[in-house]
């Protein structure tokens, strides 16, 4: 029933047995079954799973949007200036009333980090996602793949104990997402921040994460925890050529073909 | 941007070539210049009524009234909508109110303002205050309704709590829809308060043209009625202005 704030140790991000269900017209609709998982510090893991099946409900309690039913989830503890866990939504992501520079230092400014500090490190992010020139701009002036680096910007300069992606690249285009995924792996490389990445897509989910975690169909439960194989850096090319990359994302269909299969109760 | 040019001198020249078919029509003797002056009759009216101080001052008086009443009205009219738009109990409880209050025609509660209130200041700023009042509530409220849940995700996951909702997404999200009200609800103001004028008071505009009428000088009627036609027009454009200023986003 409780979201504990203290991390268990060894781990920046843990739930265990999270159950949740929604309350419909018709009676309960069981989402999450005891769902369970860790995540290193400094990991970057990614949970992927039939449609429906509640990631996005399991994301939204990680984060502290929704209580679960039942279960526990320890993220680290708050310190000051600093986010236990920030969101990296997909879709709207960005508020269009406040310019690029604004948006960026909202979660500063919820934090309460002084002005000074709060330009100096939403300057900071803009710059390392190279939209610097565009701080003054509103999100309506840019295209969908810069808006979306605006929200990932936002969320690395609260200095998160974990970052939680939730899809964040699905409505873009298949270019701007691969040039979007080399961006957050060097982001990775460079600030090693714990992330935990939702996808409905194999191939981002092998070729950003260390570990991928599979959802089975709803009621979601985690039934498979399978490390990826591949050397990084994670170049396109080296990626797509690696025999293992081949074999990992078929294993990884395995998992997720069965699911589908199955008709949900 | 010639297309743009095109527009803004139709929109000069139409008025103008009514005002000069008018004066043809009155010159010609189509039009009986006792009953119906000519345009420069008129423009000649408010000059004179310009130099003797009449007309700035009772232009001043209706312009007052407006704007103190429009503050009056909308200040509490966003806050209501913005609880309204963002609470689900509270949009329970009130809405039956609101949607009963809203059709009544503002100037029929005049009547019973006057008996509260006298014939003074007091009245007129709550008549427009009140003619006002629900228009921008509901826009308000709508625009909160209107907006996508995933604003407010964002703000609470980041922290915002219930305040900090309401300040950085519900009333900049919002803020559309409330100009909306707003220019709505400045064509009433200007309707209710010149009819108030008429009713009962000792200056404003429509003071003005009921004491014209009064004295027969119809010239001073029509001059009443161009002068309250270029407020409309001027509060329009300010309301405008000011709109592109609040919301650079939506240019």
């Amino acid at each position: 029933m409780t979201t504990a704030l203290l991390a268990q140790p060894g781990a920046a991000l843990a739930a265990s047995a999270v159950t949740h269900a929604y309350r419909t017209a018709r009676g309960e609709i069981p989402a999450l079954r005891e769902v369970s998982l860790r995540i290193a510090p400094g990991e970057f893991c990614a949970l992927i799973g039939p449609s429906g099946c509640g990631k996005t409900t399991l994301l939204h309690i990680l984060a502290g949007l929704l209580r679960p039913a039942g279960g526990t989830v320890a993220l680290p503890p708050e310190q000051p200036g600093r986010l236990a866990s920030a969101v990296v939504f997909q879709g709207i992501c960005t508020f269009p009333w406040m310019t690029v520079l604004r948006n960026v230092e909202y979660g500063l400014r919820m934090l309460g980090v002084p002005r000074p500090e709060r330009s100096r490190r939403a300057a900071a992010e803009l710059r390392r996602v190279g939209l610097w020139a565009f701080r003054d701009a509103y999100p309506r002036q840019l295209s969908e793949g810069m808006r979306q680096r605006v929200s990932i910007a936002r969320a690395l300069a609260t200095d998160p104990g974990v970052l939680l992606m939730d899809e964040p690249f699905a409505s873009l285009d298949e270019q701007t997402r691969l040039v979007l995924q080399d961006q957050l792996l060097t982001l990775w490389q460079e600030r090693r921040p714990t992330i935990l990445f939702v996808t409905h897509s194999l191939d981002e989910a092998a070729r950003l994460a260390d570990r991928v975690l599979v959802m089975s169909a709803r009621p979601g439960r985690i039934k498979a925890d399978i490390p990826v194989p591949l050397p990084r850096p994670r170049g396109y090319r080296e990626v797509r050529l690696d025999p293992a990359y081949g074999a990992f994302t078929a294993r990884l269909w395995d998992e997720l073909e069965t699911e589908l299969e199955r008709p949900t109760s | 941007m010639n297309e743009r040019r095109a527009d803004r001198a139709l929109a000069v020249l139409s008025p103008i070539a009514l005002l000069a078919f008018w004066e043809c029509l009155s010159r010609t003797g189509v039009l009986d210049a006792r009953y119906v002056p000519a345009p420069s009759t008129v423009l000649g009216t408010l000059a004179a009524m310009t130099r003797t101080g009449e007309l700035p001052y009772n232009v001043a008086v209706s312009v007052q009234r407006i704007v103190l009443g429009f503050l009056l009205g909308a200040v509490p009219a966003v806050a209501l909508g913005l609880s309204m738009g963002l609470s689900r109990s509270v949009r329970a409880a009130l809405m039956p109110l609101v949607s009963a209050i809203y059709p009544i025609p503002k100037i029929a509660v005049y009547p019973l303002i006057i008996f509260y209130l006298g014939i003074g200041e007091a009245s007129k700023l709550s008549i427009v205050a009140l003619s006002i009042f629900f228009l921008v509530l509901l826009n308000t409220m709508a625009g909160v309704l209107d907006l996508d849940e995933a604003y407010v995700r964002i703000a609470r996951a980041y922290g915002a709590r219930r305040f900090a909702v309401f300040a950085t997404v519900a009333l900049p999200g919002a803020l559309p829809s409330i100009f909306t009200g707003l220019k709505l609800g400045m064509g009433f103001a200007l309707i209710v308060i010149v009819g108030a004028e008429l009713l009962g008071s000792d200056a404003g505009i429509g003071h003005l043209i009921w004491r014209a009428y009064q004295i027969f000088a119809i010239d001073v009627m029509f001059a009443g009625l161009l002068v309250t036609a270029a407020l409309g027009w001027i509060a329009t454009a300010a309301l405008d202005w000011l709109e592109r200023r609040v919301l650079p986003w939506r240019a």
